[in-house]
């Protein structure tokens, strides 16, 4: 790439993604990564898209990306049309439910050219709070070589035979086993490989590959498990305690960070009903970090001229268990310390249980209010959010682990 | 003999009632000509989709779920279900395959059963009958339409109600989940509930253009639990995979627009996995096709459209024919359970606390494979349907037999299908 092509390179990720891994591992822990030989990536579910965090130097080189292409994008970047849906699926749903996989998958480089390989990803808990961390994934390249490893079971027997040594001449052709198996294949480079790739439904990785995948995933865990400790905050690859009550999973965290606008969720279970999460858009509106608002009651928002008898009408609202919509008058933490008005709408939020979890509150600042005819309407605009997070928790719960 | 069964039917319209008393005239404003006149409703037009657009699971919440889900918010906050279907407790049970279980005791009433005819799969509409004319205007959310060229997507907030075949999503007022609606294709032209290729065509492109593999529409057949003889599917949000997703397939056959079909492996029912296709239209019509045949043949059946619209599963069935007969053993009849295309995907809503406290992936299982067609009966319905898909079924046998051969220890095969000739493997 000229180094025109290189500066006009757009760094998608933000300053959150590029911290996530120093805040947990320490500063150091990126140079450890390093010098690991693999090709492995780690996410972070807990920010909003699900987004690679890390990408070692041999994925970088075996998808043809730079690292500042890559950090920021969620795993999916790397598929493309002729992915298999299933592999797709059953990873979304080992996220969904916080547990490993190890599949097949074909993935395409940044030239477009796509190749298979075996993608093995698993969950990183805290030690003290079961909650996952990240995600690790390891990607081993597939040879190729050992695509048919049942022709034992077929026709004549063949048990004798090597087969890492069954190398089809081109992998165009279409697999005959009745025929294949009495003439043996010498061992030859599949040329037109990248051509047919696209169409396999499935491309097994041998024995060996496998192990390689393990033994990649064990040296990176390892180097995380090992940086935890010095920063006091441990990980370890499987779950030591039941995730807290008021832990949201992580893939309630990921269904969550689709909303794109501004809402927190509260607990009404716990005392003083303190926020458990708030959107990146809260955030900005609000001028507040996330760590300073987490733990916190919204009371913070309001301020010397904020109207009272609004406040005793929301809290009557949640005692009772029902929706509202009020205006009211905020405070900012931003810049120039502004208030605003904010159309607040709270509503109560239930569970698989049936029964109520959470509030949700969803703001909406006054001015910025669009009528612009091809918009939804404001309104249908604000419950969508409260729509949208109705569906996130009431499955988020029904994970069976 | 005239095959009947006893239900209660479901109730998916406030204005919906009992089949026997019939109102004539209205102020409550309907659909009928009596209300229409000045009636408007918000119009979302999507992109005339030639091809499956790239969906991420944690890609934004898009427009058309946003629409969907805030009109839907904003009728449940007016009280117009008949419950909150969010306080029905529900659970995966556990097992392999994750059957997915509802405790909704309010879904249906304590009324008196009505009569529904299952022998016959294809019944004229009957305007006497509640259809969807008769649901009040604040039961619909939007118009849905997709645009005869490639220009983006719109959405109007509020235009007339089409005077010409406008189709539109409705709430369901007995939802089985939180966002459950109803897509009712041309609803003024009063189609009568049978599949037909430009109906499928819109369920597909509401599926693409939703691009969310957790909203799924499906769709009954007369003689496979529909209720109401006015064409429309059903759509609703759950954020878990339902097991016919997990289910492996075999692969039979692929038809010259690329549509590949396969078969169910390893679940309690049977049935046929479509999937691929140069364009949406390819894999609708070839499913269009497919549900034309099993109609004239008198075969009840159901679709879930699947995966963004990306894969679509046709069931065939015989559990109303069963029923009818006799041929269902009591403990099955009184879960009252009866097996809808939801029910045939793995989400089982069911009325009494003792089967929800007590619901196994075997019972779940042995309930769904009483739905199933034997495999004989299965093969010979496969057949019929690729004749009136085009393909012979001399093809279509070849291919099976070696895929057989491939997959004794459930091994995929690697398939590459541009070549012919088989010979010069080495």
């Amino acid at each position: 790439m000229s180094l025109a092509e290189e500066s006009s390179v757009v760094s998608v990720f933000t300053e959150e993604e590029e911290e996530s891994l120093n805040r947990r591992y320490t500063l150091w822990i990126k140079e450890a990564l390093d010098e690991l030989p693999h090709n492995f990536t780690i996410t972070d579910p807990f920010l909003s898209g699900h987004p690679i965090v890390f990408a070692s130097l041999g994925f970088l080189k075996m998808t043809g990306y730079s690292r500042a292409e890559v950090i920021g994008r969620n795993g999916k970047f790397f598929q493309g049309p002729k992915t298999n849906r299933r592999s797709i699926m059953e990873i979304r749903e080992a996220i969904r439910e916080e547990r490993s996989v190890q599949v097949s998958l074909l993935n395409y480089r940044k030239s477009g050219s796509p190749f298979w390989m075996l993608f093995h990803m698993i969950p990183v808990f805290g030690r003290d709070d079961g909650k996952v961390i990240n995600f690790v994934a390891v990607q081993v390249p597939i040879s190729g070589r050992d695509h048919h490893r049942k022709l034992t079971s077929v026709g004549d027997d063949v048990s004798s035979l090597d087969h890492s040594e069954f190398v089809f001449g081109s992998c165009r052709r279409e697999v005959c086993f009745g025929n294949f198996v009495q003439h043996r294949a010498l061992p030859v480079e599949c040329d037109d490989d990248e051509q047919g790739l696209e169409d396999w439904e499935y491309c097994e990785a041998s024995e060996s590959e496998k192990l390689r995948a393990v033994e990649a995933i064990n040296n990176v865990l390892s180097v995380l498990t090992r940086y935890s400790e010095l920063s006091g905050r441990l990980v370890c690859g499987k779950r030591y305690c039941l995730r807290g009550v008021d832990c949201l999973s992580s893939s309630l965290v990921i269904s969550l960070g689709r909303i794109k606008q501004s809402f927190v969720l509260t607990n009404p279970c716990i005392p003083d009903m303190p926020i458990i999460y708030a959107s990146d858009a809260f955030l900005t509106l609000t001028g507040y970090k996330r760590h300073e608002v987490l733990g916190q009651n919204c009371r913070f928002l309001s301020g010397v001229d904020t109207d009272s008898s609004v406040l005793y009408e929301m809290k009557e609202c949640i005692l009772k268990g029902q929706s509202c919509t009020v205006q009211i008058l905020n405070y900012s933490n931003r810049k120039d310390k502004s208030t605003f008005w904010n159309l607040l709408h709270i509503s109560p939020v239930r569970n698989a249980s049936g029964k109520t979890a959470y509030f949700v509150g969803v703001q909406v600042e006054a001015s910025c209010r669009n009528t612009e005819s091809k918009e939804l309407r404001p309104e249908t605009k604000q419950l969508s959010v409260v729509g949208a997070v109705r569906v996130a928790v009431r499955s988020s719960f029904m994970v069976t682990c | 003999m005239l095959l009947k069964i006893k239900r209660v039917p479901t109730v998916v319209s406030n204005y919906q009632k009992d089949e026997t008393v019939e109102e004539g005239g209205c102020g409550r404003n309907c659909l009928s000509k009596c209300c229409i006149d000045g009636a408007t409703l918000p119009l979302y037009t999507c992109k005339n989709l030639n091809k499956s657009i790239g969906e991420k699971s944690e890609a934004p919440v898009k427009f058309l779920e946003s629409l969907v889900l805030g009109e839907w918010e904003d009728r449940f906050q007016r009280g117009l279900f008949r419950y909150d279907v969010t306080a029905c407790e529900t659970k995966v049970i556990p097992g392999k395959y994750g059957f997915i279980a509802q405790l909704n005791e309010g879904r249906h009433l304590k009324k008196r059963p009505s009569e529904f005819r299952v022998d016959k799969v294809l019944q004229p509409f009957d305007g006497n009958k509640f259809n969807f004319t008769k649901v009040g205007q604040e039961e619909l959310l939007f118009q849905f339409e997709a645009s005869s060229d490639d220009s983006r997507i719109q959405s109007f907030p509020c235009i007339p109600l089409e005077a010409d075949s406008p189709s539109v999503v409705a709430i369901n007022v007995s939802p089985i989940e939180y966002g459950h609606v109803l897509l009712i294709p041309r609803v003024l032209d009063c189609l009568p509930q049978r599949i037909d290729h430009k109906s499928l065509l819109l369920a597909l492109q509401m599926a693409t253009e939703a691009a969310n593999p957790y909203f799924r529409l499906g769709y009954n057949s007369l003689g496979a639990f529909a209720t109401i003889n006015h064409l429309h599917f059903q759509a609703y949000y759950l954020t878990m995979q339902f097991p016919i997703e997990k289910a492996s397939s075999l692969k039979i056959t692929s038809t010259n627009d690329g549509v590949k079909i396969s078969k169910l492996l390893n679940y309690p029912v049977r049935g046929l996995l479509f999937e691929g296709g140069n364009s949406i239209k390819d894999l609708s019509d070839t499913v269009s096709d497919a549900s034309v045949c099993l109609q004239n043949n008198n075969i009840p059946f159901n679709i879930l459209i699947s995966d963004s619209g990306r894969q679509i599963f046709l069931l065939p069935q015989c559990y109303a024919e069963k029923q009818a007969l006799g041929e269902i053993c009591s403990k099955l009849l009184d879960t009252q359970v009866n097996p809808a295309v939801w029910e045939m995907s793995g989400h089982m809503v069911l009325k009494r606390k003792e089967d929800y406290e007590e619901a196994s992936e075997e019972k779940a299982w042995r309930l769904l494979a009483e739905v199933s067609l034997s495999e004989e009966r299965f093969k010979e319905v496969n057949t019929m349907i690729f004749e009136a898909i085009g393909l012979s079924s001399h093809e279509v046998a070849e291919e099976e037999e070696e895929e057989q051969s491939s997959m004794n220890n459930g091994f995929i095969r690697v398939h590459c299908p541009s070549v012919k000739d088989e010979e010069a493997c080495i």
